[in-house]
């Protein structure tokens, strides 16, 4: 008897149910709705609540007929202005990230080489601007860029320009927008990298007559390689499908995949339409998530192992 | 690596930190502009502070904001912590390397196809099941503590890695429970990553204005689609002296995390 309550109360403390709550949470609010997106790509648009369609129909003699409407994916397929939006948000990303790299690396390289107190304080100085309002981060650039803003008036004052420069409502402004929000992404990995280079290696390379820039170019920059890729997915996978820095910085003209979605449900109201954009756009994605999580795993793989 | 910085190196990273803090520093010294324009200065100020007490709209978002905010970053450290706990402490158990991908996934989704998902899955639930009747605060919540729970999790995984296990194991072998070695001996070491944690989340949440705005109800707009509405009708000085509060509020929450996590190691 007592041997029975002690394994009913073993199985109750057991420390599995710590994977139960969190695992069903996971499953019911982030992978039942991904599937509920994947299905609704599949079904036609209707009037009504919800505005689509079913799948499945229950025809006479208990026979389930499944329908798999593929005219959205073809819709999208067949208008060229989709193709030119995921290759513009693509593009975007893409120089947004570089433009993140040339910014972030010089400084994530001095603040690995800054002595104690300092570091730490230059280290916080990143996490700060992490940390406050993205939205007002660029909301900030509104003033900055407008055609009354800050820089016009400033390069009208010096002389450069006479009448002030369309620099709000563009696709610069927009990648600037992405540089500005997404650099601390950028520096942080960079950083974890290239504090952990032993400066011994560096050193060594000079004894045996190597330039700076040699020495950069064959022991720091391969070294922070990992450092790099992480920074870059971390920035190149949300700008992709961003929406606010194109909706408020980019104007009309920029056209972004995150911003179509949203006008497609919002406006449109054509939800499949809206969910194929939306499984599209992850499979475009797939290929930096999957770096991604690689170098994630690869990472936590190193943490678990002492 | 602490060798000297070359001048060049200095002036990159002169250049780094001007951009950015310099528009955030016009921010604020536009706060306290007398003008209605934004971008001429006109005089010191503070009328816009008062201003922003009398929005009514703004703020019941803003209470809407905080009440979000900490449910979410409640839960989220609550069942992060114990994701974490079970990815590096329970060992192999069937499914955990899809329940590690699970963890970690909601980190690099886009916010646009979370919102959008969340918003179809409690759609469908409502249909079928008749719950959550309608869309505010509750179904907010329940989107924040999904995003907020990877964040957390990825913290106290660190802090684990990082924890001296011979503790945990003395303990076992001096006969306490799982249960015991847990409240007593990781939890306390554990801590502060549940702090920062915590505060992490709570930032998110407040934050957050693309999944917000696709969970959200008739009457339950948070602080950032209050916020985004008004930027599209143009810039006002309000909104840059919500902005000053708003930074100097997190600044100080970012140093008292920092003091947390630098103070002593364990």
């Amino acid at each position: 008897m007592r041997g029975v309550w002690k394994k009913a109360e073993k199985t109750l403390t057991s420390p599995f149910w710590a994977a139960v709550v969190p695992y069903g949470w996971l499953l019911l609010f982030f992978l039942v709705p991904f599937l509920i997106v994947l299905k609704i790509s599949f079904s036609d648009l209707k009037l009504g609540l919800p505005p689509y369609g079913p799948l499945t129909e229950w025809v006479e003699d208990g026979v389930l007929m499944i329908k798999l409407n593929l005219t959205n994916y073809s819709f999208i397929g067949t208008d060229s202005l989709y193709l030119f939006t995921y290759l513009e948000s693509l593009m975007i990303a893409v120089l947004g990230t570089a433009g993140c790299l040339c910014i972030g690396y010089p400084m994530a390289y001095g603040i690995a080489k800054a002595a104690q107190p300092l570091r730490t304080v230059l280290l916080m100085m990143v996490i700060l601007p992490f940390w406050t309002s993205f939205l007002l981060r660029v909301y900030a650039w509104i003033g900055i860029l407008s055609p009354h803003g800050f820089l016009n008036k400033a390069l009208m004052k010096v002389g450069l320009l006479s009448t002030p420069l369309p620099l709000l409502d563009t696709t610069f402004a927009t990648i600037l927008g992405i540089i500005y929000c997404y650099l601390p992404f950028m520096i942080l990995p960079l950083y974890a990298s290239l504090e952990k280079i032993d400066h011994a290696l560096v050193e060594a390379a000079y004894d045996l007559g190597a330039h700076p820039f040699q020495a950069f170019l064959r022991i720091i920059w391969p070294l922070s390689l990992s450092g790099v890729m992480a920074g870059s997915m971390l920035v190149l996978i949300p700008a992709v499908g961003e929406f606010v820095i194109p909706e408020l910085l980019g104007g009309s003209q920029t056209l972004m995949i995150g911003k179509v979605i949203w006008n497609e449900f919002f406006t449109n109201r054509d939800w499949p339409v809206a969910s194929a954009l939306a499984i599209l756009m992850l499979i475009f994605l797939i290929i930096p998530i999957s770096i991604f999580q690689r170098l994630q795993e690869r990472q936590i793989r190193f943490l678990d192992a002492d | 690596m602490q060798t000297k910085l070359p001048p060049s190196l200095k002036l990159a990273m002169s250049v780094g930190y001007s951009f950015l803090y310099l528009p955030i520093l016009t921010l604020i010294v536009f706060s306290f502009n007398a003008s209605r324009d934004v971008t001429v200065w006109q005089g010191f100020s503070t009328k816009w502070y008062g201003s922003l007490l009398q929005d009514d709209v703004l703020i019941k978002s803003v209470w809407i904001s905080l009440e979000v905010a900490t449910c979410a970053a409640t839960v989220a450290v609550a069942f992060g912590t114990l994701a974490a706990v079970a990815l590096s402490r329970l060992g192999r158990f069937r499914g955990r390397r899809f329940f590690g991908i699970l963890t970690a996934a909601p980190l690099v989704m886009p916010e646009v196809i979370t919102g959008l998902s969340l918003l179809l899955l409690f759609v469908g639930l409502e249909q079928t099941l008749g719950w959550p009747k309608g869309r505010g605060v509750l179904t907010i919540t329940i989107a924040h503590i999904t995003l907020c729970m990877a964040y957390v999790t990825i913290l106290v995984r660190g802090r684990l890695s990082d924890m001296d296990r011979s503790l945990e194991e003395a303990a076992l072998d001096l006969g306490a429970r799982p249960l015991k070695v847990f409240t007593a001996i990781t939890l306390p070491l554990i801590f502060p990553a549940l702090i920062s944690g915590w505060l992490l989340a709570f930032a998110l949440s407040l934050d957050d204005l693309v999944i917000a705005s696709f969970v959200a109800g008739p009457g339950s707009s948070t602080l950032p689609m209050v916020i985004f509405s008004s930027i599209r009708f143009g810039i006002t000085p309000q909104i840059n002296a919500l902005a000053t509060l708003i930074i100097t509020g997190v600044a100080i929450a970012v140093m008292m995390a920092g003091w947390l996590i630098h103070r002593k190691r364990y």
